[in-house]
């Protein structure tokens, strides 16, 4: 018998599994699909203090191996998540995390507070790299003086399991996974969307209307899982894994490299039980390799 | 309207197929018991071995034989996922989700709704769901007339399909077939009193369908054909902006009455 579960902190998982902010809704558009209560966790849609609109369409670009998207966190605010959508899905049987973004540093800690008095929600995923969003999100995530006070002022109020997710569009990941670290974060969760674009050579014109967006997919994985083995070297705070991932081989390679737990995230919408058949596919695979605990796969990357 | 069943993957087999310069009808089984489809809903189909078509492609309904476990696609071969998808030979297994989005809104039975002139115009590949609709308002007491409008004679698909269950205009902009000009230029939409219409094709035409309507003020609904990416609400990129704000296509759409939308 494998032991499947991991520790973020405090934050126990029941397996390795999680399913990413903005690829997974708030777990309801998936019911008819899968049971919840098969995965680790999910992060609930990016909640902002105010209602977003969201950019204009088209919002999406598909490449080769991904697509870009430049959705620009649309959700109707927190007060409509806390009223509306959390007594739908609080008895959800797993962890459901909120993504936070924000423009301002007392967006951030605002929403933070409010989602703090949530019994069901164990912690929540700072949002520092949303590419798509002009006035904030990633302004916080690419500079380590920002990023150093959004954590710091969300952790004076926040109590709960603090994950922060991290932006791949910089220089050194580590330099920022290290400022999080210091300033209290309880895990990191890497990466967001590489900012990307395309173009439709016919028209002579950008495909999204923001003109650069998000890119996600497999065409990601070598990127993330560089940054997530640079981060799990740099930093003593577990690390969440995520881009790219469509398979089991994969979630592994990214636990190889360093990762506590993972996320699936674009792979969702191709497959909607990938999330259940990944952490089906870690079992077997700990089976397969005598190991007891899935946790056993944490950084365990032979380089000898 | 809505989907009422639940949303399944599912997979087919390619049993029959006719194709075209341009496009393909793809006729697929499955061994599983099909849920509930309503005319307007559609599939997402993933499309295997294609490195650059990573996303499943959305896919209007085009016929279904419940009883047999049949359903019917119309592809147009329009990038390299949806010509991978009709290169398919026979027999080929092809994944599924479904059913998807809402549907078009069906009249009471026709002694009963004292509408007499239904109108389903279909422009290019966008004439796909109307034949299942057709064959809904036939088993309603309807006879449909099937406005089809194409660039060219060869635009212009399963003739035969239609004419079962209605009676059938043409238009095609070069006169190869019907009348030339557009849809909106037929001498039908002069000659009856249109109590009703249906519409799916590419935006400017469902546009100029949409102001068509409102000027002789008939009620009026059309088939958005938006990007998306997922089909089931979660990633939100395939949102039309209404006067509900920004709505999902896939699940409060594909089908909208023209009064929802900000055109």
């Amino acid at each position: 018998m494998v032991d499947l579960s991991v520790q973020l902190k405090a934050l126990r998982l029941k397996n390795p599994v999680m399913t990413a902010s903005g690829t997974f809704g708030y777990g309801e558009e998936y019911l008819d699909f899968m049971d919840l209560s098969r995965i680790g966790g999910i992060i609930v849609k990016g909640t902002t203090i105010r209602p977003r609109e969201g950019n204009d369409y088209p919002r999406m670009a598909e490449t080769a191996s991904g697509m870009l998207n430049a959705v620009g966190l649309q959700n109707k605010g927190v007060n409509y998540f806390v009223k509306n959508i959390y007594p739908r899905i609080c008895d959800f049987d797993t962890n459901v995390l909120v993504n936070v973004s924000g423009s301002t540093v007392e967006d951030y800690v605002q929403a933070a507070e409010i989602i703090q008095e949530l019994d069901k929600i164990p912690g929540i995923e700072l949002n520092v790299s949303c590419p798509n969003v002009k006035e904030g999100g990633m302004a916080f995530g690419v500079s380590a003086k920002a990023l150093c006070q959004v954590v710091k002022e969300v952790r004076a109020v926040y109590r709960k399991h603090l994950m922060l997710k991290l932006s791949p569009n910089v220089t050194d990941i580590t330099v920022l996974a290290k400022t999080a670290e210091e300033q209290g974060a309880d895990s990191l969760s890497l990466i967001n969307t590489l900012l990307g674009m395309a173009i439709d050579a016919e028209k002579q014109r950008p495909k999204l209307s923001t003109i650069t967006g998000g890119l996600s997919g497999p065409c990601v994985k070598p990127v993330a899982l560089r940054m997530v083995w640079q981060t799990y070297k740099a930093v003593k705070i577990p690390v969440v894994g995520m881009g790219g991932i469509s398979n089991t081989a994969d979630a592994i390679e990214f636990m190889l490299a360093g990762a506590s737990a993972i996320q699936v995230g674009t792979a969702n919408f191709i497959d909607p039980v990938v999330s259940v058949t990944i952490a089906e596919g870690i079992e077997d695979y700990c089976q397969r390799h005598g190991l007891k605990s899935a946790s056993e796969l944490t950084g365990a990357l032979r380089l000898d | 309207m809505s989907s009422i069943a639940n949303k399944l993957v599912l997979d087919f087999i390619l049993y029959e197929k006719e194709e075209w310069p341009n496009s393909a009808l793809m006729k697929f089984k499955t061994t599983e018991i099909l849920p509930e489809i309503f005319p307007g809903q559609f599939v997402q189909v993933k499309v295997e071995d294609s490195p650059e078509t990573y996303l499943r492609r959305p896919l209007s309904v085009n016929f279904i034989d419940r009883g047999n476990s049949c359903l019917w696609l119309l592809v147009q071969k329009v990038g390299p996922g949806t010509r991978k998808l009709a290169a398919l030979a026979l027999d080929s297994k092809v994944n599924m989700i479904l059913p998807l989005g809402n549907s078009f809104s069906l009249p009471e039975p026709k002694k009963e709704s004292g509408i007499q002139n239904i109108v389903l115009i279909g422009g290019g590949i966008g004439t796909a769901p109307l034949l299942f609709l057709g064959k809904s308002l036939r088993e309603l007491g309807y006879l449909p007339n099937f406005l089809l409008g194409g660039r060219s004679a060869a635009d212009i698909l399963q003739l035969e399909e239609f004419r079962l269950y209605g009676k059938v205009f043409i238009t095609t902009q070069d006169g190869t077939l019907g009348e030339q000009g557009l849809v909106t230029e037929h001498s039908i939409l002069n000659e009856i009193q249109v109590d009703r219409i249906y519409c799916c094709g590419p935006k400017p035409m469902m546009q100029a369908v949409a102001s068509l309507a409102k000027k002789i003020n008939c009620w009026c609904e059309v088939s958005l054909e938006n990007l998306m990416a997922c089909g089931f609400g979660a990633c939100l990129c395939c949102v039309e902006k209404t006067n509900k704000g920004h709505v999902c296509t896939c699940t409060e759409g594909p089908v909208f009455n023209i009064n929802e939308l900000l055109w």
